[in-house]
């Protein structure tokens, strides 16, 4: 019961906050700026005149995208010099060395797609200065080019017969600096007054109360493993007494984390580590801020079109297709596993436990805040963690891969899940057009073969690469041997680690050790294509529909903002994918199910 | 190409000046003037010097402790420096065999408990640092503790409530157990 009232509030908030936050990005992208952040337009005219930008200069779709491309090439250079290099830099108290290059590369190319994949563990590799220099400035840039990629597609419906689609550098500009940068300063201080961390000290050293040991393997003189006369590897025991608690500028990257869909945690255990996410209201706003932004340019989408029904549409179609994914993975994870209760163990939820499969969460989570945390972060491009999706159930697993697999079209990452549910739009009208014989109409704008062509890249290279590059990996010995669950569940951490690569999404399966020369290569490509081979594709479609004429509406044009076009549109992004990933789920989770309930 | 380069390398070095210096710089300022002890890893301290953090769990394997949730971190457990779970899958029986063995230990520890035992406790957590174990947990373990300390029941009961957190503006979250303070009160107790 309080489990259906944490996640109705969380909804009542989110869609209340959409209105608001939807009608202030319209301002800003319109450069109507309210008061409170109007002062902060000297610096952004003293960026223009410092770069030599001419803001009133618009550019076509091609100048568009090469200024997002050329950008996003910078961001990763930055990236991988600063992973190489931070050992000879500042703000390193622990005295972290190089990242190896594979590392640092499919770490650059993840940052910058806005992917946050990550192969390494944060609090043993990366110093302050890379996280907060390079990593925290991908956080905000690759979330603004995902808002300035979908700006431009709405123009593309929002104007008529013009051959330009906005300015990439205003676009970048104010994403950035009026609605990242003021929320995430808001975001960071609330998450501190949690428990979050947020400073430069080296890492904290406590006593224990209780004293630890492990046997480690002795190292002879030249460092190798030194075995006895049998053959046994020689082990010494090391006694504990302290323990180290890691520290870092970790509240003012948390916040851009979620609010950009980012994803990329600080520490290992990402939103799960409580330095990063330490209390239940922690977690709430960084729920709300995964979802704030989308949920708003659904708003924005329908005023900047100039017909806010439309953006309603598109916003109940994704919040009906939340709710679904959200009840399965509520009750396969509250379920529990059988085994356990096998075992003697109590999994039923009560007063006084959450009950349920409580492998890999956390107990302030319990099961609704971590199944509800993994639907958010799965549904929208961010995969932040805070709870562990290898450990759960197969359909719980499945709920967080589906969605992956979809497009992250629902609320999705920040402007790439309008684009993609855009995308999806232009398809339904097309089935739509087809079943009735009509040229299908978007918006007032004719869908030709071009648009469709366009269309149907967005579609159809993502499950491209994510089931070409999963069959190449199970087929390859490098690619097995990083599999680390047994069985049908091997499989499933290799399927999940292509569709979160390529969806952008950067949460993943983490038994897999990802951190090897072929994951990080195949991986690396596979962020780099998920992202700019789709962006390059809506931004061909936003010129194109921009030099289109607007045609009136008559009474054959298909209505685009009714109960009837919400479920066209719900089903045709649930068909697309399921009739492209079900053979795939079948082999991985669905096997691993079958097995579970059929074993006990 | 090269009319667009100075934009991009301009916006690039004034984004990244605003966004990974100001910005981070900013919030590190406000933090540490208005809440220093959480902006440094909300520390216990006793006589001046950190014992622990109120976030971050250690581990216990006394029987005479509380025990919090097994930990998957290496090389021991509860290792705030490298944050980690188990990554175990649900079906796979490495899985398994660790839960009978925590069952079996928690078992030897107090033989005269057969209830069935509250899943928290034989489940590693997410992070490997898990601070709390559910109030089922807490009350599952309270005989055993209450005898090997030789103190009342009552007493011991009352003294796991103050250490309860109730959800967080009675709505969010779930009721919990710090175990390390519950610990470091019991041990102030004795």
């Amino acid at each position: 019961m309080n489990g259906l009232l944490q996640i109705a509030l969380y909804l009542g908030v989110l869609l209340l906050l959409a209105k608001p936050m939807g009608s202030y990005m319209t301002r800003v992208y319109a450069g109507e700026l309210p008061v409170w952040v109007g002062w902060m337009q000297p610096v952004e005219r003293l960026f223009y005149r410092l770069c030599g930008v001419k803001p009133q200069q618009e550019m076509r779709w091609t100048q568009y995208a090469a200024a997002m491309l050329l950008f996003s090439l910078l961001g990763v250079l930055a990236v991988y010099a600063m992973q190489r290099l931070q050992a000879g830099l500042p703000l390193n108290p622990q005295g972290f060395g190089a990242v190896s290059a594979d590392s640092a590369f499919n770490t650059a190319l993840s940052f910058v797609t806005n992917t946050n994949w990550q192969g390494y563990v944060g609090e043993v590799t990366m110093s302050y200065l890379t996280q907060m220099l390079t990593l925290t400035v991908q956080n905000f840039l690759s979330a603004a080019t995902g808002m300035t990629v979908l700006i431009a597609l709405i123009r593309g419906f929002a104007r008529h017969t013009t051959e330009t689609i906005g300015n990439f550098w205003v676009d970048m500009t104010r994403s950035t600096l009026y609605i990242l940068l003021p929320l995430s300063v808001i975001l960071a201080l609330v998450l501190v007054s949690q428990g979050v961390v947020q400073n430069f000290a080296p890492y904290q050293s406590v006593p224990l109360v209780e004293n630890l040991s492990y046997d480690q393997p002795k190292l002879d003189a030249s460092g190798n493993a030194m075995k006895d006369a049998a053959g046994n590897p020689v082990t010494e025991k090391v006694e504990v007494k302290t323990q180290t608690l890691a520290l870092g500028p970790v509240a003012s990257q948390e916040a851009i984390k979620q609010l950009g869909t980012n994803g990329g945690g600080f520490f290992n255990a990402n939103s799960a580590h409580p330095f990063e996410n330490p209390t239940p209201l922690s977690n709430f706003l960084a729920m709300l801020a995964i979802f704030l932004i989308p949920a708003g340019l659904c708003y924005t989408f329908g005023q900047m079109v100039g017909d806010t029904r439309q953006g309603w549409a598109i916003l109940v179609s994704m919040t009906l297709l939340f709710v679904g994914f959200l009840a399965v993975a509520e009750y396969a994870e509250q379920q529990g596993n059988p085994a356990f209760t096998a075992l003697g163990i109590n999994q039923s939820a009560t007063a006084s436990q959450a009950g349920g499969n409580m492998e890999g969460k956390e107990t302030r989570f319990g099961i609704v805040n971590s199944a509800l945390f993994a639907t958010i972060t799965t549904a929208a491009s961010c995969g932040a963690v805070n709870a562990m999706h290898d450990s759960f159930t197969p359909l719980g697993g499945m709920v967080t891969m589906a969605q992956i697999q979809l497009g992250e079209v629902v609320f999705g990452g920040v402007g790439s899940g309008l684009y993609g549910m855009l995308v999806y739009a232009v398809i339904a009208v097309f089935l739509a057009g087809l079943m009735i014989g009509r040229t299908p109409e978007y918006l007032g704008k004719k869908i030709e073969a071009f648009d469709i062509k366009m269309a149907s890249l967005v579609i159809l290279i993502p499950p491209f690469i994510i089931l070409g590059g999963t069959a190449l990996a199970v087929m390859l010995g490098v690619g097995k041997s990083s599999i680390f669950n047994p069985g049908a569940h091997g499989f499933s951490e290799v399927l999940y680690a292509f569709s979160s690569a390529v969806g952008n999404n950067g949460s993943a399966f983490a038994g897999i050790s990802a951190n090897t020369p072929f994951y990080n290569t195949a991986l690396g490509f596979a962020v780099w294509a998920g992202r700019f081979w789709l962006m390059i594709p809506v931004l061909a479609l936003a010129g194109s529909l921009a030099a289109k004429k607007r045609i009136p509406t008559s009474i054959g044009s298909m209505a685009t903002h009714t109960p009837l076009f919400v479920w066209l549109l719900v089903g045709t992004v649930l068909l697309v994918g399921a009739l492209t990933f079900v053979p795939a789920l079948a082999l991985g989770p669905v096997i691993e199910h079958l097995n579970m309930m059929n074993t006990h | 190409m090269l009319q667009l380069l100075r934009p991009a390398v301009g916006s690039f070095l004034l984004l990244t000046l605003l966004t990974g210096i100001a910005y981070p710089l900013l919030v590190t300022g406000i933090s540490q003037t208005l809440m220093s002890d959480q902006a440094n890893g909300s520390l216990i301290l006793q006589a001046g010097k950190p014992v622990g953090s109120t976030l971050i769990g250690q581990s216990f394997s006394d029987p005479k402790y509380f025990w919090g949730r097994p930990s998957a971190t290496g090389p021991v457990a509860n290792n705030a420096g490298a944050s980690s779970g188990s990554n175990l899958g649900p079906t796979n029986p490495a899985l398994l065999d660790a839960i009978k063995a925590r069952v079996q230990t928690l078992h030897a520890a107090d033989p005269s408990n057969t209830l069935p035992i509250p899943v928290d406790l034989v489940t590693t957590s997410g992070s490997g640092l898990d601070p709390h174990i559910s109030p089922a947990a807490a009350a599952y373990q309270l005989p055993r503790v209450a005898r090997l300390r030789h103190l009342d029941a009552k007493v011991l009961s009352k003294l796991v409530a103050e250490h309860t957190e109730g959800r967080q503006f009675g709505i969010l979250g779930e009721p919990r157990v710090n175990v390390l303070a519950l610990n470091l009160a019991l041990d102030a107790v004795r």
